[in-house]
């Protein structure tokens, strides 16, 4: 794997996806809830009046930030490295902000929840984003800092 | 109580972001872009999201009620439409572009505040911009 693949760290994504699908499993048995982050991100700042309970949204979002954190306190933390310039944040950003609202879901909603609960509408969303990063990310090699 | 379990989710939620390293735009990008170096571990961590989650699912399948909530609240659209294609085709355009996706950045506050302060604030306006254009 190492020798194919230089750059993969299998153990600790198989233990970190763990994590996560321990958080979502927590969410789904204890609070009856998906754990989206795009949903919980937009009740917790108030962009969306229905959803989750404003607490259980606010306490989950600032939960991200402190288990990042910690994980790195720890020294489990991986390397981060932002891209070298602002516009692909900002840019970026604001697609990721307007697609997953448009879209009901991001990452971990349809990809992780969704594709879990084997739900065809989660699946094809998943399908399209993939496939837009992967289209993105390789065509705009050349340009992106 | 609710808000502590939340509070206690979410946390394992960024813990996991953090140590599989999908907080990395770097990383994410080189799981994106398949030439040169292709980077397969976000395929390890879907791996072990999924599969948790999968047992997660059979036994709520089998539970009449969460265990700290009256009932379950799950989406129940089945619905594949334009706004579903879009939306999902923007996002990942902007995956591609930042190499973050949602809770990834919002985790990232606390490890490259000043970085990832930027894809949040401009990640807060889209969906507000979303918000004022639905209605």
């Amino acid at each position: 794997m190492t020798t194919l693949f230089p750059n993969a760290m299998p153990l600790a994504g198989l233990a970190g996806g763990a994590l996560i699908g321990l958080a979502a499993a927590i969410m789904l048995l204890g609070l009856g809830r998906i754990a989206g982050v795009s949903g919980l991100l937009a009740r917790a700042t108030g962009i969306a009046d229905s959803g989750a309970p404003r607490g259980i949204a606010i306490a989950f979002i600032l939960g991200l930030p402190l288990g990042a954190w910690l994980m790195t306190l720890a020294g489990h933390g991986s390397s981060v490295t932002f891209p070298a310039a602002a516009w692909p944040l900002l840019l970026g950003g604001v697609l990721v902000g307007y697609g997953t609202r448009l879209g009901s879901g991001c990452t971990s909603g349809h990809g992780v929840c969704g594709l879990a609960r084997l739900s065809p509408r989660s699946a094809v969303a998943t399908a399209l984003f993939m496939l837009a990063g992967f289209a993105t990310a390789t065509m705009l090699h050349p340009v992106l800092p | 109580m609710a808000n502590l379990i939340a509070l206690a989710a979410g946390l394992l939620f960024g813990s996991g972001l953090a140590l599989s390293g999908l907080n990395d735009p770097a990383r994410v990008r080189g799981f994106l872009d398949i030439r040169g170096n292709w980077d397969p571990t976000l395929v390890f961590v879907m791996m072990g999201a999924v599969a948790v989650m999968m047992l997660a699912w059979a036994m709520q399948r089998r539970a009449r009620a969460p265990l700290a909530a009256s009932l379950f609240d799950l989406p129940s659209t089945t619905k594949i439409d334009a706004k579903l294609a879009v939306g999902a085709l923007l996002f990942g355009t902007g995956w591609g572009i930042g190499g973050l996706c949602p809770g990834p950045a919002i985790a990232d506050l606390a490890v490259r505040p000043a970085n990832a302060i930027l894809f949040v604030a401009s990640m807060l306006a889209g969906m507000a911009l979303h918000r004022l254009t639905t209605r």
